[in-house]
């Protein structure tokens, strides 16, 4: 008993956080930096909800003015920008996926601490950065997939497109660090004994969506370098007249924007195949064939991108082929909302909040994806295209698909983060005024693409049957918004007044409930050994303390054999530090200043200097 | 084509408003072959659709009135219950049934339906209308003929015309629902639709793909007449201006951007001007043409179209009243 907690003391003084803002600031820890990544992303959908609530107020009735032109385009751009680069992508892999990878895999980190930690802070950088056009009032407006020649120079002089060239680079270097990160500590960090059959399937899909990631955004990086080249140094990539070409942006905008739609529900799917096994206590249904779509899903999601260009006059063997692509990609999405589905009816399903977010989810799911498959239909594609009808299928996909499952998993990863539960009841009403209003809000934008409603327009005439269906969307949207608040309240309420929940109040499977709630700074005491894909359900005898430095296990192979003691890096300056340099060289591109962005890259290279200069010791 | 559409509404009456209410620009009221086609493809996508939700729905309602019990049948023990049924149904309903359904939605869409929507060869054709985007209205050109108008087209009815869609500017999006699908006008390219209606009639079209401040306010008016008629139009059209313009219409400015065919206007950074007086809105269908909203848009566009390419024209509200007396007088 004396060994132990003389392991313990010191483990604690190995891992321990400094205290204070200094503490978070210098932070390496996957934990703390999956909570900054919560706060900001929270935040940063709270900007999203307003920008949407505030155009659902304009087009509550026709031709309202209380926002003009210029301001509605800025804030369409905002809200999609905003909830797909500063929302879903980092809440989905920045927050729940560095909070929650190596306490399932059965690591004390991620394999790269300190680059996770810059990823965050060039996070918040680029959050910052965007967030400042709209102070300034240059905000981005060309929509968020922001086609040439609209976006040119020509067109729309002023800083907007440079505050979106510049910030979508730099959110995606944060978003490329997390990604290389994710594989890497997916493939080397796993416990000893964890296959990558018995991986958990949140990881498969944090392993997907980083791969997605990895591959899509150096398209997207090269579309808006050439934008920003084109707007400020006077290339022409994307100008005819100089036999540029105005439909490269949208090839290479959506070769990187399709597989970034299912980059952000297969994070999603991974969420919900933690909560069913949870809530049904039966292992998933076709476990393999889950996993596997989980990874098709993205891989096919690659040949797709021409499906978003079908009114751009592709020749007509181009379409059908990107068709069959679309087509295909349904496949590995029907697999596993029957795997799901069948789950719950095979285990003993218990409704609870996140279960019932999850049930949620599979609805509006299913409701966008059948959508999609219409889309599949190359006619009709063609005909519904930028309408109401194209918005109705994506938000179904992306508030529905990806929403509901992050807020099935806020209540049910709450108690391992706060160590309290949530109440019950409150989350499940709150379920059910989002549930009613997402879909008072979502499902009438299908009638009004069909009947004639384009998308992007600031204010519309009466008389063309539009206004019942604009009606009730804003009230739909006002009470999502009432939903979400109830939904946040109860959990701010539970954390002061809650019971305490002990390290596994829902007999979860995976690792992350065998450690205490909140986790201690180095998640697990013992290093686990593994053998099956819940093992919090078939335990097996741990591995060893590993308590002689600031050390992980570092796993080998396809089959998780146990490989090099690895020493970690502790608490670091350099990744705050490197991302005020940037946000610095950032500042200067906007503003035109390429001499002093320059000098401003020289402190970065100093800063990464100074980071190198310290390595940890190798044991 | 009417068949599908009344068994879809069966399915769900709810629906029976989607064709019941204004059909200016409704994709599910068609008046064209092509049209039709796309809008029954719908109404069975959407029938097969009602069956597909219902089918989870279904299995989600199972699953609560289950959730006390474990597997299926026999099949209820160890940690996995009804696993060997789950898979059959994994497989059968997630893998076999949407590749044959899904299959027989691409080969009709996607090699039939969509041969119908195309373009029909410049050669094979009577008549081709060039349509050209500018932020934020549109111009219409009739190749072969002297025509030039703004924001309406006319089409012979039952007459299937090559559309040819080109931008000035930005990327703009012709679309007609009632009649054909959209299609982009990019920069640098000419790309091409059929266009043919049923019916006469007027139907309403609008830009589709957003092209800044204004995109809202860039509709037009496709109308189809019967041939005689069309072709009065398009002689009338092709007529130079009847009267000269006032002094008023250079010493203002009008000239520097709107062309009078017949006169030294021969700007075409708007719309040409010609026979102004034979259209029934203004500024892409955001005003009436009438000669107090000419008058009132000559003095203050920038209020009624904010950000608009035309400037708020400094003459006095005589002057610009002498000015829409004589356009509008321009049939």
């Amino acid at each position: 008993m004396v060994v132990v907690t003389e392991r313990l003391t010191r483990l604690e003084h190995q891992w321990q956080a400094r205290p204070g803002v200094l503490g978070w600031l210098t932070t390496t820890d996957h934990k703390r930096i999956g909570l900054l990544y919560f706060w900001t992303t929270l935040v940063l959908f709270g900007a999203g909800g307003v920008e949407a609530l505030a155009m659902r107020t304009q087009l509550a009735r026709p031709n309202q003015h209380l926002i003009g032109p210029e301001t509605y385009n800025e804030l369409f751009t905002l809200h999609g920008v905003t909830m797909i680069f500063f929302f879903i992508i980092p809440m989905t892999t920045g927050a729940f996926g560095n909070y929650l990878l190596p306490l399932m895999l059965g690591a004390r980190d991620m394999a790269f601490p300190r680059m996770n930690a810059l990823s965050f802070w060039i996070f918040l950088g680029s959050g910052i950065f965007l967030y400042v056009s709209l102070a300034v009032g240059d905000a981005p407006n060309a929509g968020w997939f922001n086609y040439v020649p609209l976006s040119s120079r020509h067109y729309d002089p002023g800083h907007n497109i440079d505050f979106y060239c510049l910030g979508v680079i730099f959110n995606s270097i944060a978003s490329t660090l997390t990604a290389a990160q994710f594989i890497v500590t997916i493939l080397k960090s796993r416990a000893p004994g964890m296959s990558l059959n018995r991986m958990p399937l949140f990881c498969y899909a944090m392993f997907a969506a980083a791969f997605g990631l990895l591959f899509a955004l150096p398209t997207l990086s090269a579309d808006v370098i050439f934008l920003f080249l084109d707007r400020n140094v006077g290339t022409h990539f994307f100008d005819p007249a100089y036999h540029g070409s105005a439909l490269l942006w949208q090839h290479l905008f959506w070769f990187f924007g399709h597989p970034e739609v299912y980059i952000l529900i297969v994070p999603a799917f991974g969420i919900a195949t933690s909560i069913i096994p949870a809530f049904t206590q039966r292992k998933m249904v076709a476990f393999p064939l889950v996993a596997i779509a989980e990874l098709l899903v993205v891989f096919i999601g690659f040949g797709v991108w021409a499906h978003h260009m079908y009114a751009t006059g592709l020749p007509t063997m181009t379409m059908i082929f990107f068709g069959a692509a679309t087509a295909m990609v349904v496949i590995p999405s029907t697999i596993q909302v029957f795997s799901w589905c069948m789950s719950f009816i095979m285990g003993t399903a218990r409704f609870n909040t996140p279960l019932l977010f999850i049930a949620g989810f599979i609805f509006m799911f299913v409701m966008g994806g059948l959508t999609g498959i219409m889309f599949v239909a190359i006619p009709f594609d063609q005909q519904v295209t930028d309408t109401y009808f194209v918005i109705a299928h994506f938000h179904y996909i992306i508030f529905g698909a990806a929403v509901f499952p992050i807020f099935g998993g806020l209540y049910y990863w709450f108690p391992k983060v706060t160590g309290k539960l949530p109440f019950d009841r409150p989350g499940q009403i709150a379920f059910w005024i989002i549930f009613v209003g997402t879909n008072l809000l979502f499902f009438p934008m299908h009638i009004l693409g069909l009947i004639g409603m384009t998308r992007r327009e600031y204010t519309y005439p009466s008389g063309l049957g539009w206004e019942p269906y604009n009606f009730a969307e804003t009230i739909g949207a006002f009470i999502t918004t009432a939903g979400i608040l109830l939904l946040l309240g109860n959990l701010v309420y539970s954390y002061f007044r809650g019971v305490e929940s002990g390290p596994d109040p829902w007999h979860g499977p995976t690792l992350e409930w065998t450690v205490p709630s909140p986790p201690p700074d180095y998640n697990f005491a013992v290093i686990p050994t593994v053998r099956s894909a819940y093992p919090n359900w078939e335990p097996a005898p741990p591995y060893e303390w590993l308590d002689r430095g600031h050390q992980q296990v570092e796993s080998e192979g396809v089959d998780g054999v146990i490989g090099d003691i690895v020493g970690m890096p502790h608490e670091s300056p350099w990744p705050p530090l490197l991302a005020l340099t940037l946000l610095g060289v950032f500042a200067m591109l906007v503003l035109g200043k390429f001499e002093i962005a320059g000098i401003m890259g020289i402190f970065t290279l100093l800063t990464l200097v100074g980071w190198h200069s310290k390595e940890p010791q190798e044991s | 084509m009417i068949a599908p559409r009344r068994h879809a509404l069966a399915l769900l009456p709810a629906v029976a408003v989607l064709a019941g209410c204004d059909k200016q620009q409704n994709a599910l009221a068609p008046e064209s072959h092509q049209a039709k086609s796309i809008a029954s493809l719908f109404w069975w996508m959407m029938g097969g659709s009602w069956i597909g939700l219902g089918l989870i729905v279904a299995l989600l309602v199972l699953a609560w009135k289950r959730r006390n019990r474990r597997g299926i049948g026999s099949d209820t023990e160890g940690d996995k219950p009804g696993e060997k049924f789950a898979w059959r149904v994994v497989i059968g309903l997630g893998i076999v049934t949407p590749i044959v359904v899904i299959g027989v939605i691409f080969v009709i869409a996607n090699l039939f339906v969509i041969k119908t929507t195309e373009a029909p060869a410049a050669d094979s054709t009577r008549l081709t209308v060039r349509v050209i985007g500018h932020m934020w209205w549109w111009e219409v050109r009739y190749p072969g003929h002297p025509a030039v108008t703004a924001n309406e087209l006319h089409i012979p009815v039952r007459v299937p015309v090559r559309l040819e869609v080109q931008t000035k500017d930005v990327i703009h999006s012709f679309w007609v629902p009632r009649l054909n699908r959209t299609i982009d006008a990019i920069p640098g390219r000419t790309n091409a639709i059929e266009l043919y209606a049923d019916t006469a009639g007027r139907y309403r079209g609008q830009c589709d793909e957003f092209c800044g401040l204004q995109h809202a306010h860039m509709a037009f008016y496709v109308y189809a007449d019967p041939p005689s008629v069309f072709r009065r139009w398009l002689a009338q059209q092709s007529k130079p201006v009847s009267s000269p313009p006032p002094k008023l219409f250079t010493t203002a400015g009008c000239a520097d951007c709107h062309a009078l065919r017949g006169t030294s206007a021969k700007a075409d950074v708007g719309p040409d001007l010609t026979h102004v007086g034979s259209r029934s809105t203004l500024a892409a269908l955001t005003i009436r043409n009438t000669p107090a909203e000419l008058e009132d848009w000559i003095l203050h566009n920038q209020a009624i179209k904010p950000g608009n390419q035309m400037p708020d024209i400094t003459i006095s509200p005589a002057q610009a009243h002498e000015l829409a007396v004589y356009l509008e007088g321009l049939k």
